[in-house]
């Protein structure tokens, strides 16, 4: 891996002072460096995005006919509960970690991120949990088979890796806990002098909230899955129906952490596409103001929607009625958020780089997927579509073109200030189209499937679901080579420094701190604090 | 051939076949399940369903239309203030104008949205006043199905999937894969139609969820919960549905099979189904020992006469006593169960043909044996058996 990256090290710019630096293994091990700890991130959430990748081919693998072809369906509920967990966990989250330590103190005009050595622990902790998770599928009784959400009474069946998993999770929550509590720090503190916070870069604010909710909620996981644990070994019956316990409770638990965790994992997103738009537009960012507004008041209804993924539990009329209004409501802030980016089009003088082409794609189909969300946010049409095919479709349009696809654009935004180099054009242009079409091609069919009625987590299904499934398995597989394309012939050869060099600021419309310093990013960045511009966006000398 | 209404579906299809993607396998719709290549809701078969057809409707074309609206200005945009046809960007960057309208608009659509869904999701919880109550148990992995009102009041079942359908699966869905693969079951739900059916749902293991499309109903079944919900079919049929809450390794397999039958076709199934279970439980023919039948007859006494004849058998009223009466006291057992089967004094005393010869047999039993009557009689269901069918 560090040989890969090396080329940091000798630098041809005149900035270069880490001849102190570590080198080698003790480098990555050690690192204390924001923008080491930003790689390291980044590339473990590509590694673990190609593990549940492979999990997502396996089913849809299993899934492209009808009858049990590969897998028996204990495995199979092993290969959808881990694809989710590794996704979620290990993919998407970590991800946006990578993204906000690269690019935060860059941002914002600080040194590092306020906790070095935390930032440290918190990256390598995920380490031994992730391989937890992985390795569960070579233990006995095979990797739990619950459903990424978990619940009860059927995690008390699972077998062992159950424990594991749970461990698992408890120390990637710690992770991300120590994450956010370094980021919020740093960015309340360590702001360059006359970056007030509302002249702060739409990514910090993005995650400056996504950190608040990460702390609020990652404690409410720790404590479902701890009273999972208690009920499984130490005779406690929390959510065990058999001793008095509440299956349900596990459900508002869980959802009361799960809701915002979606935001959690699309906030970062709205973030890097408020970034990229303006900079392709050539054109300030429309209603800045209102995009910090709707971003917080997004992150706020999230606390308050999350039975909407309950109401075929059977909640009371009153309940379902608050939960349907409560989400409903969600739609306000987002269509702002779209309006203000198209807005940030209008009349601009765009040019359509990768960056862009994965941007403009996130607001196209990230708004098919809110649609979708409004539609199972109403309560009567929900009762149809709960735990079928329409949800995971939903959630795939959310999290995969949505979180995903801003995560595209963002790495080949800031590529060249990683790197140095520029990364290819067309090769850009082929991931994007590639993936955009596949992605469609994959997850459009499940609509179909949801509205009729196939329900998810199934390893076996009715013949009259049968062609949708199989068009949903060819374009998954495109999908999984493209981003294998992605990383061997993008984001490798950037790596390895390959490409033509890049400027300072490679892009004619970006903004901000980032772009006023060399290409690659030196080791060091803003020792002592840059004197900022009134816009807090440039640096005067 | 697979047959196609849906020209989109199709067209599809026709794309698939040149890919060579097809299955190929000659799969037909299922009537009451779902169809082939189908894009939309399962037909509706209650009102409920319908209303639910009628929202999603209503916001697939709202939906549609600010979706066009929106992302037409986008790509207008796109078309026109590009750099390389020489687009200077505008500088504007905020008005407090257009955010105020482009925050209340969303707001007020959603609003009249919420409306109509309001109305649909109170009727849909309101499961008073039905016609027929069925306890719905999830187990790992079948559905139990107990009729607890109504109708049929006491059947109970096991609804399984046909496990030759199983047994295909597990060798791959080749060859003649039958229409109703995953959906037949060996004992469906039957319920008469039009009438408003509650059903109850609770587990014994894990949560499970009761499904039918086709009538607009998904409700969890929850271990040590009871929770409802209700239908009221629109038409005679057959509909399918699955479990749809993660339940364990076989959870793709505990098909929901519900047949509604006209009025008269239900009550015929159901008397059939109340013998059937009646013979079932005990052999008429077995020939009981005294304590055994005493006991069994104090039960049956407990739920079906103490109400009328008192504890002591003493009645009162109208209510002619127990305790010393001839009829009870004779040798011949003959009329004392006739009475039981049929009645007396126009329904005073109601027929109770529905208990069992057993259940008949053993209170007749024990009102012969006991308070003060002490005849050592002992009446065998096979005696019952005999007076039934004079």
């Amino acid at each position: 891996m560090s040989a890969v990256l090396d080329h940091h090290d000798h630098a041809h710019d005149g900035h270069d002072d880490h001849g102190h630096a570590m080198t080698g293994w003790r480098r990555w091990v050690y690192a204390t460096n924001h923008k080491d700890i930003g790689t390291l991130y980044l590339l473990f959430a590509f590694t673990m995005l190609m593990v549940g990748g492979v999990l997502a081919l396996m089913i849809r693998l299993e899934l492209f006919q009808p009858g049990l072809q590969f897998f028996q369906p204990e495995f199979f509920n092993q290969l959808t509960t881990m694809h989710g967990l590794i996704m979620v966990f290990g993919a998407i989250m970590p991800a946006f970690v990578g993204f906000a330590n690269w690019m935060i103190p860059l941002q914002i005009g600080a040194s590092d991120m306020a906790f070095a050595r935390m930032n440290n622990f918190s990256f390598w902790l995920m380490i031994p949990a992730a391989l937890m998770l992985v390795t569960s599928f070579f233990m006995p009784g095979g990797a739990p088979a619950a459903g990424w959400t978990l619940y009860a009474p059927l995690t008390l069946q699972m077998g062992p890796t159950m424990d594991s998993g749970i461990f698992a999770m408890h120390i990637l929550g710690a992770s991300s806990i120590m994450g956010s509590i370094n980021i919020i720090v740093t960015i309340l503190n360590m702001r360059a002098p006359g970056m007030t916070l509302m002249k702060m870069p739409m990514f910090a604010w993005t995650w400056l909230i996504t950190a608040y909710l990460l702390i609020a909620v990652m404690p409410v996981l720790a404590g479902a899955i701890t009273m999972t644990l208690t009920d499984r070994h130490f005779g406690t019956s929390f959510f065990n129906p058999a001793a008095g316990g509440d299956p349900v409770m596990y459900q508002h638990i869980f959802w009361f952490f799960g809701h915002p965790e979606v935001y959690i994992m699309i906030l970062p997103a709205f973030g890097i596409i408020s970034q990229v738009v303006p900079a392709f537009a050539r054109k300030k960012l429309f209603g800045y103001a209102s995009m910090v507004y709707a971003t917080s008041s997004i992150a706020i209804l999230s606390f308050i929607v999350w039975a909407h993924h309950m109401f075929t539990t059977g909640m009371p009329v009153t309940g379902q009625l608050f939960f349907m209004y409560a989400t409903m409501l969600i739609a306000v802030p987002t269509a702002v958020k779209i309006f203000n980016w198209i807005a940030t089009m209008w009349r601009g003088s765009m040019t359509f780089e990768t960056p862009m082409l994965f941007a403009v794609g996130f607001i196209f189909v990230f708004t098919m997927g809110g649609f979708t969300g409004l539609i199972l946010a109403m309560a009567p049409i929900d009762i149809q579509l709960q735990d079928t095919y329409y949800v995971v479709a939903h959630f795939h349009y959310v999290l995969v073109a949505g979180s995903l696809f801003a995560m595209f654009s963002g790495v080949y935004y800031w590529m060249p200030k990683w790197t140095g180099v520029m990364y290819n054009e067309t090769r850009g242009k082929i991931h994007f189209w590639v993936s955009l079409i596949a992605f469609n091609v994959t997850f459009f069919p499940m609509h179909f499937l949801g509205l009729a009625g196939m329900p998810r987590r199934y390893a076996d299904y009715p013949m009259q679901f049968a062609d949708f499934n199989a068009v949903a398995s060819v374009g998954a597989f495109f999908f999984g080579f493209a981003q294998v394309y992605f990383f061997l012939f993008v984001v490798l050869p950037c790596m390895r420094g390959q490409g033509e060099k890049a400027a300072q600021k490679p892009w004619e419309g970006a903004e901000g701190l980032e772009w006023e310093v060399p290409s690659p990013a030196p080791f060091h960045t803003f020792e002592n604090p840059p004197k900022l511009n009134a816009e807090a966006n440039r640096i005067v000398a | 051939m697979k047959r196609i209404s849906n020209p989109w579906a199709a067209g599809l299809f026709g794309v698939l076949n040149l890919l060579g993607l097809s299955v190929a396998q000659a799969t037909e719709s299922l009537t009451g399940g779902p169809a082939v290549m189908q894009m939309n809701l399962t037909p509706a078969a209650t009102k409920i369903a319908e209303e639910q057809h009628f929202l999603h409707a209503m916001m697939m074309v709202i939906c549609l239309v600010i979706f066009v609206a929106v992302f037409s200005v986008m790509f207008y945009s796109i078309w026109k203030h590009r750099k390389s046809v020489g687009h200077k960007p505008a500088t504007f960057s905020e008005s407090i104008t257009v955010e105020v309208l482009w925050t209340a608009a969303p707001f007020i659509i959603v609003i009249f949205m919420a409306l109509p869904a309001t109305k649909v999701l109170v009727a849909q919880k309101d499961t008073t006043n039905s016609d027929l109550t069925v306890k719905v148990t999830g187990y790992q992995w079948k559905w139990g199905y107990d009729y607890l009102k109504g109708e049929g009041e006491g059947l109970s079942y096991i609804s399984n999937l046909d496990s030759a359908q199983r047994t295909l699966s597990n060798e791959g869905a080749k060859g003649d894969v039958p229409n109703d693969y995953l959906f037949r079951v060996d004992n469906p739900l039957v319920v008469p139609v039009g009438k408003k059916i509650r059903i109850i749902t609770t587990a014994d293991d894990v949560i499970h969820s009761w499904s039918v499309p086709a009538f607009g109903v998904k409700q969890d079944a929850i271990p040590g919960f009871v929770r409802d919900t209700w239908f009221k079919a629109e038409r005679v049929g057959t509909f399918y549905g699955q479990c749809s809450e993660l339940c364990g390794k076989e959870h793709a397999y505990m098909p929901i099979t519900v047949k509604v039958l006209s009025a008269e076709d239900y009550s015929a199934w159901a008397q059939a189904e109340l013998k059937k279970a009646a013979a079932k439980a005990d052999d008429p023919n077995k020939v009981w020992v005294f304590d055994e039948l005493f006991k069994r007859g104090e039960k049956v006494y407990a739920t079906n006469c103490v109400a009328c004849h008192q504890p002591n058998g003493k009645g009162g009223g109208p209510i002619k006593p127990l305790d010393g009466a001839a009829v009870v006291l004779a040798d011949d057992h003959a009329k004392q169960i006739q009475v039981l089967l049929n009645g007396q004094n126009n329904g005073a005393m109601p027929s109770w043909k529905a208990l069992s010869d057993t259940d008949i047999a053993a209170v007749v039993t024990y009102t012969k044996n006991n308070w003060s009557n002490k005849t050592n009689q002992l009446v065998q269901p096979a005696e019952v058996l005999t007076q039934r069918s004079k």
